[in-house]
């Protein structure tokens, strides 16, 4: 990466005894998207506050465009932010919620007013400008609340689980509607969120988060491809696990099951006779036996989920559950509860989890 | 059910009785000042008497003043001790209930001890002083009712996340206040100051211990001697507060929705 436009360096936050972030280093270049995605309690909250300043570290430092602004105070640091309770002021209309930044910094009213015009054209409710919060849907009023924290053409762009208030189908369009507004101003943004869907659609990298620490940070393609740990491959995206026994760690020969698989040059240093957790996404497993794969195991049809396009089928293999998922195909019928069935996948799509 | 309803109606008739019968009577009482016919003699010379309007004004003045000191104090400490410090709140709290269980006279005459004209703070030795003086007193005793109004509007916004989006917009502690803090609790504010309204401008004790032109001890002055004319005064004060009550009504009309909570 060139020159960072936000650098974390090892930082620590503990509130008294209890360490709630714990050596977090992320360096992000300048115009880039980057989520930061883990359960709740995981900390990503905490180093978006920090980065606000919120919360001060307790150790390390936050650099912007290579100033350092750990210790400046939260209106000092020409930074952006959405709320995910929008926190819109109720007293003041859309205008002047928008406004709100450039008033404070002085701006002249003309100005104002040509920016407020400029930032309702971008989220697309010209017609809103008098109206008051109240009188806004949720959408409306986190459309609005982008709006103002981007008026004051901050540096950097934080958004805190902005979508997680709103209903399915609004989340889906705005997520996509903030992604267009941050490629277009080209803002560095930071976005945290827990739902793993919105982080893998919108971001140019992701941080996964768990007891504090960065697990991973990668593209999100990376991250569902190639977790780094057990903890990304079981929170991002389902995930079948299957125990293995190493049978000669030099060939990469597993046992799984009754079935032999090699897995060569992804045992880690693992010796023969050692017992791994092998993962596999339910996209890389088919029912029967495919051209192409070059492992098949042999269970019974244990569940039938019918999802619409997709249908999820349960493989019950010796004591291992498998998920696969097939696409709905009108001209054949669902595999029946019961039935016997073998599976294929290629073992190149196997996942050894350490 | 019905006869629920029929005791239900008994108990509200009794309490509107208990409410209405002395209103009306005294009502009835201040129209009778001219011998066998109604009039309203009591009202005129009440209110064309030139101490009266010296009194009512002195106490509307001390009134504003106690409003705005208490606006003063009330507003950033409830605001901060919900912000920064909600593990002191049942303290502060408690310190607010004082008032309500110290009299007045207690607190009056600590007052004329502490700030006579011999100690290092002679609030007492000049006019400028003890007015000074009462308004102080008179924000102490409407603290509970300031306290707890302010408290309740910070109640229904959501303090830190509204502070937040004002810091991160660039704003300091003074536009925080003034422009986010303050116009969202107006009304909780104008509730407290109407209360602090109506306590002010009948209050005896600390008026009349600190030798102060004020309403409340011309009212008792012209109970003592009058016959008519105090019935008429009563009525007036009454007006005056519900006068009052009826205004937070208008105004809470008036108030900001609160939008800032997900739906």
């Amino acid at each position: 990466m060139a020159e960072p436009f936000l650098s974390i360096q090892h930082v620590r936050k503990s509130f008294g005894a209890t360490t709630v972030v714990e050596d977090f280093n992320l360096d992000v270049a300048p115009g880039e998207f980057v989520s930061f995605l883990g359960p709740s309690g995981c900390g990503k909250t905490t180093v978006l506050r920090m980065v606000a300043g919120f919360e001060e570290p307790s150790a390390g430092k936050i650099v912007v465009s290579g100033k350092d602004i750990t210790r400046l105070k939260p209106n000092q640091r020409n930074v952006g932010m959405v709320f995910q309770a929008y926190a819109l002021f109720p007293n003041l209309t859309v205008a002047q919620n928008i406004g709100f930044g450039l008033k404070v910094a002085g701006m002249p009213k003309a100005a104002i007013d040509s920016r407020v015009a400029e930032m309702l054209g971008i989220i697309r409710l010209p017609q809103m400008a008098d109206r008051y919060p109240y009188q806004l849907s949720g959408g409306q009023q986190q459309r609005i609340a982008l709006a103002r924290a981007i008026a004051p053409k901050p540096k950097l762009l934080l958004l805190d689980e902005p979508l997680s208030a709103l209903d399915a189908k609004v989340r889906i369009s705005l997520r996509e509607e903030i992604r267009s507004i941050q490629k277009k101003l080209g803002i560095t943004t930071i976005f945290v969120t827990h739902d793993q869907e919105e982080a893998l659609s919108i971001s140019d990298r992701i941080a996964v988060m768990y007891g504090g620490k960065a697990e991973q940070v990668g593209t999100p393609f990376e991250i569902y491809n190639r977790p780094a740990t057990k903890f990304v491959a079981n929170f991002v995206g389902t995930l079948n696990v299957l125990e293995g026994k190493v049978t000669d760690a030099a060939s990469g020969k597993v046992q799984v099951n009754t079935q032999e698989v090699s897995l060569k040059g992804k045992l880690n240093g693992s010796k023969s006779g050692d017992t791994l957790s092998l993962a596999l996404r339910p996209e890389a497993i088919s029912l029967g036996r495919q051209p192409g794969h070059d492992t098949s195991l042999s269970g019974e049809i244990a569940e039938v989920h019918f999802l619409g396009s997709v249908i999820r089928v349960r493989v019950g293999i010796g004591g291992n559950t498998v998920s696969l998922d097939t696409f709905n195909n009108s001209a054949t019928p669902p595999p029946v509860v019961g039935e016997k069935a073998d599976i294929s996948f290629s073992s190149g799509d196997m996942l050894v989890l350490h | 059910m019905k006869s629920g309803r029929f005791w239900a109606w008994v108990v509200f008739v009794l309490g509107a009785a208990y409410f209405f019968i002395p209103l009306i009577a005294t009502i009835e009482f201040s129209l009778r000042m001219r011998r066998g016919v109604y009039s309203l003699d009591a009202y005129k010379v009440v209110l064309g008497d030139s101490q009266f309007q010296a009194t009512f004004m002195f106490s509307v003045i001390v009134a504003v003043f106690t409003i705005l000191l208490g606006v003063l104090i009330v507003v950033p400490t409830a605001y901060w001790i919900r912000l920064r410090m909600p593990q002191i709140r049942p303290i502060v709290e408690f310190i607010t209930l004082l008032p309500l269980v110290i009299p007045a006279i207690v607190i009056v005459f600590g007052y004329i001890r502490m700030y006579g004209s011999n100690s290092p703070l002679p609030f007492l030795a000049t006019n400028t002083g003890a007015n000074a003086l009462l308004v102080i007193g008179y924000a102490t005793l409407a603290l509970p009712y300031m306290y707890r109004a302010v408290d309740t509007g910070l109640r229904t916004i959501d303090v830190r996340t509204l502070t937040e989006a004002a810091q991160i917009l660039g704003a300091g502690w003074g536009t925080i206040i003034s422009r986010v803090i303050l116009p969202n609790v107006l009304i909780a504010v104008l509730s407290g100051a109407f209360l602090t309204f109506a306590i002010v401008i009948g209050e005896f004790t600390m008026a009349s211990l600190l030798n102060r032109p004020a309403f409340g001890p011309y009212l008792q002055n012209l109970v003592a001697n009058r016959a008519y004319e105090p019935a008429a005064l009563s009525i007036i004060a009454f007006v005056i507060t519900w006068g009052c009550m009826s205004l937070i009504q208008i105004l809470s009309r008036f108030a900001p929705k609160s939008a800032n909570r997900p739906n």
